[in-house]
């Protein structure tokens, strides 16, 4: 079983990016378990067709220890494991902390086990990794590989780098490794060149370069990933060629993050290009 | 001739700033730099007190003998208070802690109502902290007030609750308005916060002043009102020294600790003279009672007979009343014989012998007399959690500087009550005493009182307490439960100055007796000269083996 973690700034797209990906997996044949770890639990809302997903916690809170696996766990499209770890309303107490308790129920129900038959588990986080809760995927070995979500957009880029120091903290002492970045394309200027040379600098990949298509958006509308509402628009094609480039990597590095004064010249570089 | 070797052999020689160099010596550059500043080698020096590091953050990886906010704001402060339901929010292991681990002595008195036994906890889970504890604070609050009725309920904040930002006060606050009779209020006294428990005492005094100081206005009876400061009744002081007042015809309004009550704080305006006892922990909150109402302080001491003595002359001295100056006169007459005849008792068998005391932010200071009562030389002291002006005097308090640790902490500003503040004393009163050489707000601090050649040490650690103990060989060790052990096994009799072991009281005139005999039967126990088996120094047998 390849276990995959799905990280970026807070809106570029990575629930988004997630499902739509592993729609594509789904339909090469593979078995997924999607975790949503984010305390909206609207990670698996495109796979589920809404939000009609109990999470781990809320389980927890009103059942008590006793919690079954088929009580948090839900079949969404091509037959994924849908699971959603959720947590406290916003201002209230510890979502990090929420996401620790989950997985590590998830683990003792023994979501992950060989006869579970899986092939990939998928954890799709919230935002930056803003302490060690948020963290918990890529420790103890939970997820292996890192796939960053970015664009072309400063603030992403920031993120993204700040992000590897967080992986290379973990890959010191453990297994995980970064995959690559996913370009999720806001229109940007020289997008494509700088993701390519930010993802040299830090010693990885540009996995693939997803262009920009309001087909996501209507295909969000419906409650459905692009590939479910409509395989034949191009916007699929490109979802199934980002879940090859995954399903075929062999790329994996303990990424170097860059200094702030080489990520500021890199983006003066191709800013100012034209 | 064995005597003189004997006596010979008890000779210890060191020369301080040798001591000093080796206390040092194992540091990193940087630590030795900083440790060295908070380790003075006492000098006379002319007019002025020599400058030592205080109230300064513990380097990480040294075992200090402080402890945390949470312990001082629930353990020093609040702890003592019999009728308040003290519940502490969150996980079960700082609640237990929290129950009855200090020897605060209680007397129910005859409402019967005592908390102190009670360990009140809402024993956060997993799913409280992610979810937040508000709610299950709520209900922790209704059913202690359901069970209990108490006048008050006090919810202390544990590490978890500011991590997760629980809205205590907001709970507190919408408690107390449900309920109409009972006052509830928060301490945001998570452990991680400050320095060391001294922040934990601020922020505790801070409450108790802004939420019960001046709800209860009735004039209590009594002639001579004064507040005691600054005392917890450790071992039952409080109980000797409030027999001392009595007899003194001194009614004693509040007690800031020790066996207090709610309406003891809630009074505590009404007094007419604070007294301030241990001047870390509450020197702020007499200065608030003066500012608010009007209320003069005085520092004083009542850990010696001597200084006892010296505490109620001042006191009466304050009033100007004959009839109380010969009262209390006639008291120190009549108390002081047993006192002396006790001191006589055990002066040849401990005169000559030396002690250290690393305790408190006070405690290292007050037994020193008792020691030198003794014929006992302190040669080494320090506090666990003072500041400067502790150490150093009153006067430095301006030249303080602040530092992101004590604005961590609040200060109330407080402002004159517009109908309650009443000067005790007017403006030319207080000038005409002070100008005849009475001293209000003073404090001279612990180093004046040290001889030269004797080091002060700030925030001692276990490493080099046994370092000191090794090298300086006192004939006896104060300090605290933590420190109790690792002492003893080095062979030097250990005496606890903050939980006294199980003994007490030791304030007042009969305090002094007590500790006398505790400190006589302490150091000239011979159980210390059987640490070494017989065997290790004179084998019975010896032999060899066979092949050699």
């Amino acid at each position: 079983m390849r276990k995959v973690a799905i990280y970026g700034k807070g809106g570029i797209g990575k629930s988004t990016t997630t499902q739509n990906t592993v729609a594509g997996l789904a339909q090469m044949g593979k078995k997924i378990m999607v975790v949503g770890c984010d305390p909206k639990a609207d990670s698996t809302r495109l796979l589920l067709g809404g939000l009609a997903q109990k999470s781990v916690l809320d389980s927890l809170r009103e059942e008590g220890e006793d919690v079954e696996l088929e009580n948090i766990r839900k079949r969404g499209y091509g037959n994924t494991w849908c699971v959603e770890s959720g947590g406290p309303e916003p201002g209230v107490g510890c979502a990090g902390r929420g996401i620790i308790t989950s997985i590590n129920m998830l683990e003792s129900l023994g979501a992950y086990e060989e006869s579970e038959g899986l092939d990939y588990a998928f954890y799709d986080v919230l935002g930056d990794v803003v302490c060690g809760g948020f963290a918990m995927p890529i420790r103890d070995g939970k997820a292996e590989e890192i796939y960053i979500v970015c664009s072309g957009e400063m603030m992403a880029m920031y993120a993204a780098n700040n992000i590897c120091k967080g992986i290379m903290k973990f890959a010191q002492s453990g297994t995980v490794r970064l995959g690559g970045l996913i370009c999720n394309s806001r229109a940007v200027d020289n997008e494509k060149e700088m993701i390519q040379e930010l993802a040299k600098m830090i010693g990885t990949q540009m996995i693939y370069f997803v262009p920009r298509d309001n087909d996501v958006q209507r295909a969000e509308i419906n409650r459905k990933t692009v590939i479910e509402w409509n395989p034949d628009v191009p916007q699929a094609e490109h979802y199934r060629g980002l879940a090859r480039a995954i399903d075929e990597n062999t790329n994996f590095v303990i990424p170097k993050p860059l200094e702030m004064e080489s990520l500021e010249k890199l983006l003066m570089d191709y800013g100012l290009m034209n | 001739m064995s005597t003189i070797l004997k006596k010979k052999r008890k000779m210890v020689q060191w020369d301080p700033a040798d001591v000093k160099a080796q206390l040092l010596a194992k540091y990193p550059p940087k630590v030795a730099r900083k440790r060295a500043k908070q380790i003075m080698i006492n000098e006379a020096l002319e007019n002025e007190t020599p400058e030592i590091s205080a109230n300064v953050r513990t380097t990480p990886g040294i075992i200090t003998m402080r402890g945390c906010t949470y312990a001082g704001c629930k353990g020093v402060i609040m702890g003592p208070t019999r009728d308040i339901i003290n519940l502490v929010h969150g996980p079960i292991g700082c609640s237990f802690y929290a129950w009855l681990t200090r020897r605060n002595q209680t007397d129910a008195g005859p409402d019967g109502e005592n908390y102190m036994p009670y360990a009140f906890s809402t024993d956060m889970q997993d799913s409280d902290i992610i979810f937040g504890g508000e709610k299950k604070l709520e209900k922790a609050i209704q059913e202690a007030y359901d069970l209990f009725h108490p006048k008050s309920i006090a919810v202390f904040a544990t590490c978890p609750v500011g991590l997760i930002g629980d809205d205590i006060h907001t709970v507190t606050k919408r408690m107390k308005e449900k309920f109409g009779d009972c006052n509830v209020y928060a301490f945001s006294c998570e452990g991680y916060k400050g320095v060391s428990q001294s922040a934990g005492h601020h922020i505790a005094n801070n409450q108790v002043f802004r939420h019960i100081v001046g709800e209860n206005d009735e004039v209590k009876p009594g002639k001579y009102k004064i507040n005691l400061l600054g005392e917890y009744n450790i071992g039952g002081d409080g109980f000797e020294i409030d027999r001392v007042f009595k007899k003194c015809g001194i009614t004693n309004i509040a007690t800031f600790s020790g066996n207090s009550t709610y309406d003891q704080f809630a009074s505590a305006h009404t007094a007419d003279l604070n007294t301030v006892m241990c001047h870390r922990s509450i020197n702020y909150v007499a200065d608030m009672l003066e500012t608010k109402y009007g209320i003069p302080w005085i520092k004083v001491n009542f850990i010696s007979a001597k200084a006892t003595s010296r505490s109620l002359r001042k006191i009466a001295e304050y009033f100007g009343d004959q009839e109380l100056i010969d009262r209390v006169e006639a008291v120190i007459k009549e108390e002081m014989p047993a006192v002396e005849a006790a001191r006589q008792d055990v002066l040849p068998r401990t005169e000559g012998k030396t002690a250290m005391m690393f305790v408190g932010g006070s405690r290292a200071h007050h037994y020193q007399e008792l020691f030198s009562e003794m014929g006992m030389k302190t040669i080494s002291a320090g506090y666990e959690f003072a500041h400067r002006d502790d150490y150093e005097g009153r006067q430095v308090l301006p030249n303080l500087t602040v530092d992101a640790d004590s604005r961590n902490i609040e200060e109330i500003e407080v402002e004159a009550d517009p109908t309650r503040y009443n000067p005790r004393k007017s403006p030319e009163e207080l000038q005409a005493m002070e100008a005849a050489g009475y001293k209000f707000k003073d404090y001279d601090g612990l180093i004046p009182d040290m001889g030269k050649g004797t080091l002060v040490i700030d925030d001692l650690n276990q490493y080099e307490a046994e370092k000191l103990v090794e090298l300086m060989k006192p004939d006896i060790f104060c300090a605290g439960i933590k420190e109790k052990y690792s002492i003893q096994k080095l062979g030097i009799p250990m005496k606890q100055l903050h939980s006294y072991d199980s003994g007490g009281p030791y304030a007042g005139f009969k305090g002094a007796v007590n500790f006398y005999k505790e400190i006589d039967r302490l150091v000239n126990s011979k159980v210390w000269s059987y640490m070494k088996a017989p065997w290790q120094e004179n084998p019975q047998l010896s032999a060899t083996y066979g092949w050699e």
